[in-house]
């Protein structure tokens, strides 16, 4: 039986085990967490304590609102927002050439090591932040069943989202020699358009639908108004599919160019 | 000298280094822009307006990019404490201190003190401030107060490397903390979180009280009229005890041996 999913689930069980040798890394890690959760709900509780009707702005109150920060904050370690340039120092060393001669597919090994350490995430960063945020926060817990598994589902195309996009800055690299410029201005403006920083139902219309159109929001936001129960949360994990299918492909025609590259150029 | 010739390598390769200026620019505007969305909706934050919040964002981000630039290597003490590095600078007849903080002087880290200078710049000249000799030069001492207070959580925060090798990532939550936490008005957040982040580490005094002072606006939490003018009082005594816990820090060190 093994043949039939080959190395893939042992590329993922060792990408679990690496991470959880790194404990003193994920208690620090977790920690910053938990302080920049308590200060972000502090300054939207400020702002719904100052909102017109000193109650909800776009329709969160203070349990949503709570509920939404403690989310994103655990959700940043398992999608992996910042971070995890690995591939892109093989790509620039050059022991890429040993990866892409191994009998695997680049991407889909990447990707298997990838769910390994989110596996991993989900239980010691994820989890914890929520865990706190219900313990000692207003917290909203969602009110149909069916939520969770439509919750899990949309963690998951999150994570395979920034999977892809990461996997697709990483192989920049054959053209560009060093992506960490690319990188950097990913890390940057992704908190914000993803909806960590502030959910994005807070920002002007004209911005919120402006963003609809990007993958941003399929980071972070979709998977929170899935555990919330905000919107169309079918039409939300179905965009987020698109978003998977379209970004996924991407990387693969773009790894098959730069591939293409490295033979000529390596000969 | 080193420092110069450091200045010079950095300025060789120009569009790398405007490039990476820039980047640290829109990284500070970041907040700034979440301040305006929120701004979007509501009328004040903790008792205070759009302008009043920007011009302490603003204290905070200048003297927040100026620190970074000062404590130079520092961030990388862990590096140098597994490398065994730390013990080349213990053997030289200098501070261990001064030789981190000369070590990297990386000036792109400028980019997020030039956003909050041009911030600070909108801000003042867009608000009805009723101008006087001290106000005008408060407005040139804070960022210099902030920047001494801020490098000061730096090395209180770095010290605790010497113990924990292995989480270099907790200063940083400290420090990074403490910059997002002195872009708000303190009246913000409650509690214990108060005050440890505006008093027991006193970040109150980077961005929160000199703007009251420059403003002339008695403090909503009630603290008297001159506790607004005490920041250079709070940075020498913020520098003093950091440099007290660095030694002490150091004097513990015992190498990780290898």
């Amino acid at each position: 039986m093994p043949s039939r999913l080959g190395c893939y689930p042992r590329v993922a069980l060792a990408g679990f085990r690496r991470y959880s040798t790194y404990r003193q890394a994920t208690a620090a890690g977790l920690t910053t967490n938990v302080v920049f959760g308590l200060m972000r709900v502090a300054v939207l509780f400020a702002a719904l304590d100052a909102a017109p009707n000193h109650a909800t702005i776009s329709g969160l109150a203070r349990a949503s609102t709570a509920t939404y920060v403690w989310l994103g904050q655990g959700m940043i370690a398992f999608v992996l927002l910042w971070g995890g340039n690995e591939l892109a120092e093989r790509i620039r060393s050059g022991d890429v050439v040993v990866d892409l001669y191994r009998p695997w597919d680049l991407q889909a090994a990447q990707l298997a090591a990838d769910l390994g350490r989110a596996g991993h995430a989900a239980l010691t960063r994820l989890l914890p932040p929520l865990v706190f945020g219900a313990l000692f926060f207003p917290f909203r817990w969602p009110e149909r069943a069916t939520t969770w598994p439509l919750f899990a589902v949309a963690a998951v195309l999150a994570l395979l989202v920034s999977f892809a996009i990461r996997f697709l800055l990483s192989i920049l690299t054959f053209w560009l020699l060093d992506n960490r410029g690319v990188l950097s201005m990913y890390g940057v403006t992704s908190a914000l358009l993803s909806g960590l920083t502030l959910p994005l139902a807070f920002f002007p219309d004209w911005a919120s639908t402006a963003l609809s159109y990007t993958p941003f929001p399929a980071l972070m936001q979709s998977p929170i108004d899935v555990f919330l129960e905000r919107g169309d949360v079918a039409n939300l994990v179905a965009r987020q599919a698109f978003w998977v299918v379209l970004l996924i492909v991407a990387g693969r025609v773009v790894l098959r160019r730069a591939a293409r590259r490295v033979v000529v150029q390596g000969g | 000298m080193l420092i110069a010739a450091k200045l010079r390598a950095q300025l060789s390769y120009r569009v790398s280094f405007a490039l990476d200026c820039l980047g640290q620019a829109l990284t500070q505007a970041m907040e700034m822009i979440a301040i305006l969305v929120l701004f979007g909706r509501v009328s004040a934050l903790g008792g205070f307006a759009v302008r009043e919040v920007l011009v302490m964002y603003a204290f905070a981000s200048i003297s927040f990019g100026l620190s970074e630039l000062v404590i130079g290597d520092l961030d990388r003490l862990s590096r140098y404490i597994r490398s065994g590095d730390f013990d080349v600078l213990l053997m030289r007849p200098l501070g261990t201190l001064p030789q981190l903080m000369v070590a990297d002087v990386q000036l792109r880290r400028l980019g997020r003190a030039l956003t909050g200078l041009a911030v600070l710049g909108y801000a003042l000249s867009t608000m009805d401030i009723d101008w006087t000799a001290p106000r005008a030069f408060l407005v040139v001492l804070t960022p210099i107060t902030g920047t001494a207070i801020f490098a000061s959580i730096w090395v209180a925060a770095c010290s605790v490397t010497f113990w924990l090798v292995d989480s270099s990532e907790l200063p940083n939550t400290l420090t990074y903390g403490s910059g997002m936490f002195t872009s708000y008005p303190i009246t913000v957040f409650g509690g214990w979180l108060r005050k440890l982040l505006a008093f027991v580490v006193p970040g109150a005094f980077v961005s929160y009280y000199p703007t009251l002072a420059v403003l002339g606006r008695p403090d909503p939490l009630g603290a008297p009229g001159w506790v607004s003018w005490l920041s250079p009082v709070v940075a020498l005594v913020a520098m003093t005890a950091a440099g007290w816990l660095w030694r002490f820090a150091v004097r513990h060190y015992r190498g990780t041996g290898s």
